[in-house]
C-alpha cells in the first residue's frame, strides 16, 4: 500500500529536530526508513508529522572518545561494516552487521534507527546490550545517558519520552584479547532472526574465563543477556561440559512462540546456537584462528 | 491525488537529466520516478523493502525505491534501470550487463530484473571481478521466482570477466 498523508519536515540542527519534535501533533522521527517505511505503507502508523533526521548535522560518525568508541545514531549500518575502527575495538558489532538485511538495505538503514525501533530480532540492540553500551538521548531539558539495560523496556517500546531523539551509541570496547562470536538461524539470509546469539569472553592470565557476556535475541520481548550461561563459563577453565551447561541455561530461557515457530523450537535453536558460538569466541580470546560462518549463500545458513 | 495533499518542491538528477517537481511529500522515490517522470523501468513489488524490485542507486549506493521518500532525494542523483542502456553500441542497445542477462537467459517474466540490474551495477563497480559468493550475497537482496538464480549467477559473472568490465 501507500503511506497515507503525513508533513514531512527536513531539519538541518539537531537543535531544529527536537524544537520540532516537542511542538508539532503527533510526529515521528524518521531516521533510515528500512522500517518505518514499511510501517507506513502497511499503513500500521499515521502520524501527522514526518520529521526526518537525515539531514540533521552532527548525528553520523564513528569517533573514539577516551575509552569508548561513539556511534552516531544516524551512522549508517554499510558505514560500521567497513569502519577499521569499528573492526578492530568492537569486532562483534562488526560481525553482528553483516546478519543486518541486505546490502541494499544497511546503505540506509542506521544504528540508531535500529535501537529505536527495537525489534526483538533485531542484531544491533542485541550487541548493545551485549556490551552493556550507554545511549546518549537529547531532549528539551538537555542529554541525558541511559544505559541499554534501562533503554529496551519492552517489544519495541525504547525508554524514549515524547521530545526525545537518541543521539549517539557509546560502546566501552572489551580488552584486545577479547573473544567474540555472532551466530543466527533465520529462513533465509537478511530475514529477521529466529534466534541469534552473541558471546563475548575474556580469558585471565591463567587461562579461566575471566569475563563474560551471553545475550540472545529472538527470543523474548528484547534482547536478553543470560546470567545463568555467563555463570556456568566464569572462573573456570571452559570445559565441554561448561560449554553444555552454558548451552543448557540458554536452551531454558522462556521463548516467545508464534504460529510459525513455537517456543520450543527457539530454545533448542538457543541452545545450538551457544553451544556452536562459545568455542568460537574461546578459541579467539585464545588468540587462535576460528572458523566462522559468513552469513552469505554458501549454503550453511540453512 | 487529494486536492489537499502536501506538496513540497524538489530538484535532483536522474540518469543524468536535472528535474525540478512539485512531488507529494508521502510519495515514495519509486513511484515518483515511475509516475511523475514517466520512468517505469523501476518496477514496484511488495512496497516494503523485501522484494527488491524497486531497487535503483542514490548518489552511487543501492536503495529500496519503496523506502525512501522522493522529497528525501532532494538534491541527490538517481540512476534507474533506464541509464544501463543509453548510449551503447551493444546488441539492440543493451548495456554489457543488460547483453549478459540476454546471453545467460538470466530473466523470464522480467519483473524484478531492473532491480537486480541496478545492484549487479553497483557491485561491479565497487568490484569489477565479483566471486561468485560476493554476487549472490548481492543477490540474496533481491527475490526472483522464475530463475532459481542460477543463470543470474552466470549473467553477473560473465559480465563481470568481460574488458569493458560492468556496465
Amino acid at each position: 500500500m501507500k503511506a497515507p498523508p503525513f508533513r514531512y519536515h527536513a531539519p538541518r540542527t539537531l537543535d531544529e529536530a527536537l524544537s520540532m519534535a516537542a511542538t508539532l501533533p503527533s510526529p515521528r522521527l524518521l531516521a533510515g526508513g528500512q522500517s518505518l517505511m514499511p510501517m507506513l505503507n502497511f499503513r500500521l502508523l499515521a502520524p501527522e508529522n514526518l520529521i526526518d533526521l537525515n539531514r540533521v548535522e552532527g548525528l553520523s560518525g564513528i569517533r573514539e572518545s577516551g575509552d569508548a568508541v561513539v556511534i552516531g545514531a544516524m551512522t549508517r549500518q554499510r558505514e560500521i561494516e567497513f569502519s577499521a575502527l569499528v573492526k578492530a575495538r568492537l569486532p562483534l558489532l562488526a560481525e553482528a552487521i553483516q546478519w543486518v538485511g541486505h546490502r541494499q538495505t544497511r546503505n540506509r538503514g542506521t544504528i540508531g534507527g535500529s535501537l529505536c525501533h527495537l525489534d526483538p530480532s533485531a542484531e544491533q540492540p542485541m550487541v548493545a546490550m551485549a556490551m552493556e553500551a550507554t545511549l546518549s538521548i537529547a531532549g528539551p531539558g538537555g542529554r541525558r545517558d541511559l544505559p541499554m539495560r534501562a533503554f529496551a523496556l519492552d517489544l519495541m517500546t525504547p525508554a524514549l519520552e515524547d521530545g526525545e531523539i537518541l543521539a549517539e551509541v557509546r560502546f566501552t570496547p572489551w580488552a584486545a584479547s577479547h573473544g567474540w562470536a555472532f551466530l543466527e538461524f533465520a529462513r533465509r539470509h537478511g530475514d529477521y532472526a529466529i534466534v541469534a546469539v552473541a558471546v563475548l569472553i575474556e580469558l585471565g592470565a591463567d587461562g579461566t574465563a575471566s569475563r563474560v557476556s551471553i545475550t540472545l535475541g529472538g527470543v523474548a520481548a528484547t534482547a536478553v543477556r543470560v546470567a545463568d550461561a555467563e555463570a556456568a563459563l566464569l572462573g573456570t577453565i571452559v570445559s565441554p561440559s561448561d560449554i553444555d551447561a552454558a548451552a543448557a541455561c540458554c536452551g531454558s530461557v522462556d521463548a516467545l512462540g508464534d504460529p510459525q515457530v513455537p517456543g520450543w523450537y527457539r530454545q533448542r535453536l538457543a541452545r545450538t546456537l551457544c553451544a556452536r558460538a562459545i568455542p568460537i569466541a574461546l578459541a579467539r580470546a585464545a588468540g587462535g584462528p576460528a572458523s566462522v560462518r559468513h552469513p552469505g549463500n554458501d549454503g550453511t545458513n540453512r | 491525488m487529494n486536492a489537499d495533499e502536501a506538496m513540497r518542491e524538489i530538484t535532483l538528477a536522474v540518469n543524468g537529466k536535472t528535474h525540478t517537481c512539485k512531488v507529494a511529500e508521502r510519495i515514495n522515490l519509486a513511484d515518483f520516478l515511475r509516475q511523475d517522470l514517466q520512468l517505469t523501468g523501476t518496477h514496484v513489488g511488495c512496497e516494503h523493502g523485501v522484494c527488491g524490485a524497486c531497487t535503483v542507486l542514490v548518489d552511487g549506493v543501492s536503495a529500496r525505491g519503496c523506502l525512501m521518500l522522493a522529497v528525501q532525494a532532494d538534491g541527490c542523483r538517481v540512476e534507474t534501470v533506464e541509464s544501463l542502456a543509453a548510449g551503447t553500441q551493444g546488441a539492440a542497445g543493451l548495456g554489457p550487463l543488460q547483453a549478459a542477462f540476454r546471453d545467460r537467459h538470466a530473466l523470464q517474466c522480467g519483473y524484478c530484473t531492473p532491480g537486480i540490474l541496478m545492484s549487479l551495477t553497483e557491485l561491479l563497480r565497487d568490484e569489477p571481478s565479483p566471486d561468485e559468493e560476493a554476487v549472490r550475497l548481492v543477490l540474496s537482496g533481491h527475490l526472483c521466482r522464475c530463475t532459481g538464480y542460477q543463470n543470474i549467477v552466470a549473467a553477473a559473472l560473465q559480465a563481470a570477466t568481460k574488458p569493458a568490465g560492468g556496465a
